[in-house]
């Protein structure tokens, strides 16, 4: 189980936990606002865009190469970017903070 | 080949040179046709734009049978976001619980219907009194508005044979105005009425904004869901064993749907007006010619997705354009996505098998290249699960 911790653009603090399925999936279900996942996780949106907290990078991992491709044309991308929906839910991401970029 | 086969007629060139010639009226096009310079040329918006004089970024161009702008469609930052933000809402609806309500009991008295009968023409007596029904719920029209739509047959712009017959858009526009007059006398809560009572920049929206908005709503969603739907049924009458891997594994359903999008990609591309000169894969682009963005090309780059032209509907990454890319990516995809969720989750339920009776496929003439999009007509049977 991990728990994940999303600030959204009003500075909103949510702290969700979760088993499985990907950290979009998790934050759809329970509406955290600017996460969409209009494309249901296959990376064609980006509206699943989130900073990972610096100290949490190393959790987290690096974005695959198509994933860093549709970043690079996105608003708001920084070296922390990530799209959630390519996170997989696992103990490792326990008490990540994620800042959500919309 | 089989009959729900797309194939790609743009790999040599996309290949080769990476750019697709059209000539169109005088105006001629330079496809983009690799994924990297499509996703670029719909990021680039002040190179490429959107905003030229209206009907010219659409190929074939539109700009002698039309002046009315279509948005947000043919307008640029920073006004197109002001024009998108009066809109999203509307067209994130469809996330709620009612409106899947809507659009699940309009798909399933579609599909027990076609159940009943010996052979269904997919095209005009499935898939278009389907859109048609399910375009009610997105703009909250009464149901029976779609009989008139059904009876404008599935091009609202044209007219059998002659794609600039200005003709059949006078139809819609004729239609148009009346509800615009109709939603300002009595408001409602359609979509009319609620772009009636909507500010953009400090001051309401004129008729003609509210019917450039209306007229992109009914012909961007039409042939698009319609080829979607018809190629949909194909595919499935094709792969039965594919309805079975749905209905045991529904949680497929929203990445098989996307796989489905990309692989028919039924918007085949857009145009773009080159603003300075520039250049794209040693193509020399030069100021106020066309360009185009071919979202169907892009689509089957083996760059970026391995075995372009197989469907595979657990595809796991899946960066497809085909509902556009960046500010202009459409507005219509949640709509089209829910009809397609439900219309997939339906019928795997419902349907255990169909057969292709006979069919007449509908080949765009790109000039340099021929694209099938889908069928013009596809008799088809329905089989039930139940026998
Ligand atoms: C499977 C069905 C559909 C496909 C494949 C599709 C495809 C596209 C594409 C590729 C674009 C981008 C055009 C550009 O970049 O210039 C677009 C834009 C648009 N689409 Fe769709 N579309 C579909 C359904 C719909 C529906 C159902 C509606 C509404 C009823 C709709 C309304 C729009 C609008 C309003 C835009 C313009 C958005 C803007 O300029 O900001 N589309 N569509
Ligand atoms: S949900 Fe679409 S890219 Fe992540």
């Amino acid at each position: 189980m991990a728990k994940i911790t999303f600030i959204t653009s009003d500075d909103e603090k949510i702290t969700l936990e979760g088993t499985s399925g990907s950290v979009m999936a998790l934050a759809v279900e329970n509406n955290v606002k600017g996460i969409d996942g209009d494309c249901g996780g296959v990376c064609s949106c980006a509206t699943c865009h989130v900073h990972v907290a610096a100290e949490d990078i190393q959790k987290t991992g690096e974005a695959s190469e198509i994933e860093l491709d549709m970043l690079e044309l996105d608003d708001n991308t920084n070296e922390y970017s990530r799209l959630c929906c390519q996170l997989e839910i696992t103990d490792a991401l326990d008490g990540i903070v994620l800042q959500v970029a919309k | 080949m089989k009959k729900s086969e797309l194939p790609d007629p743009f790999k040599n060139a996309r290949e080769e040179t990476g750019i697709g010639k059209m000539n169109d009226q005088n105006d001629p096009v330079a496809m983009f046709l690799r994924h990297k310079d499509v996703r670029k040329g719909a990021h680039n918006w002040k190179t490429f734009q959107s905003g030229a004089i209206p009907g010219r970024i659409v190929v074939p161009s539109e700009v002698n049978i039309r002046d009315l702008r279509q948005i947000p469609f043919e307008v640029d930052p920073p006004q197109h976001a002001d024009y998108r933000a009066i809109i999203e809402p509307w067209f994130r609806r469809p996330l709620e619980e009612p409106y899947t309500k809507k659009l699940s009991e309009i798909i399933t008295t579609a599909i027990d219907e076609a159940l009943t009968q010996e052979s269904v023409e997919v095209v005009n007596t499935f898939a278009l009194p389907l859109q048609s029904r399910a375009l009610t719920v997105l703009l909250n029209s009464p149901y029976s508005e779609s009989e008139t739509w059904i009876s404008w047959g599935t091009h609202v712009f044209r007219s059998e044979g002659d794609p600039l017959d200005g003709d059949k858009a006078e139809v819609l526009y004729t239609y148009l105005d009346e509800k615009i007059e109709e939603a300002i006398k009595n408001p409602s809560g359609d979509l009319y009425s609620k772009l009636v009572e909507s500010e953009f920049e400090g001051r309401k929206l004129t008729k003609d904004e509210i019917k450039g908005i209306m007229v992109l709503t009914f012909a961007g969603g039409r042939d698009t869901v319609i080829n979607t739907v018809t190629n949909s049924i194909a595919y499935f009458a094709e792969h039965p064993e594919s309805l079975q891997q749905i209905k045991e594994n529904p949680e497929i359903i929203n990445s098989a749907v996307e796989e489905l999008i990309r692989y028919f990609s039924p918007l085949t591309q857009m145009g773009r007006v080159v603003t300075q000169d520039t250049q794209v894969c040693e193509h020399a682009a030069k100021a106020d010619t066309r360009i185009s963005l071919c979202w169907a090309s892009a689509n089957r780059d083996e760059a970026v997705f391995k075995n372009p032209n197989e469907v595979i509907l657990d595809r796991k990454m899946n960066p497809h354009v085909g509902f556009g890319f960046s500010h202009h990516n459409c507005l219509g995809a949640t709509h089209a996505r829910q009809l397609m969720r439900i219309l997939l989750k339906t019928l795997a339920e419902k349907v255990s098998s169909i057969d292709i009776i006979d069919f007449e496929e509908n080949i765009e003439d790109l000039d340099q290249f021929k694209r099938k999009v889908g069928f013009h007509k596809i008799n088809v049977k329905f089989n039930s699960k139940n026998n």
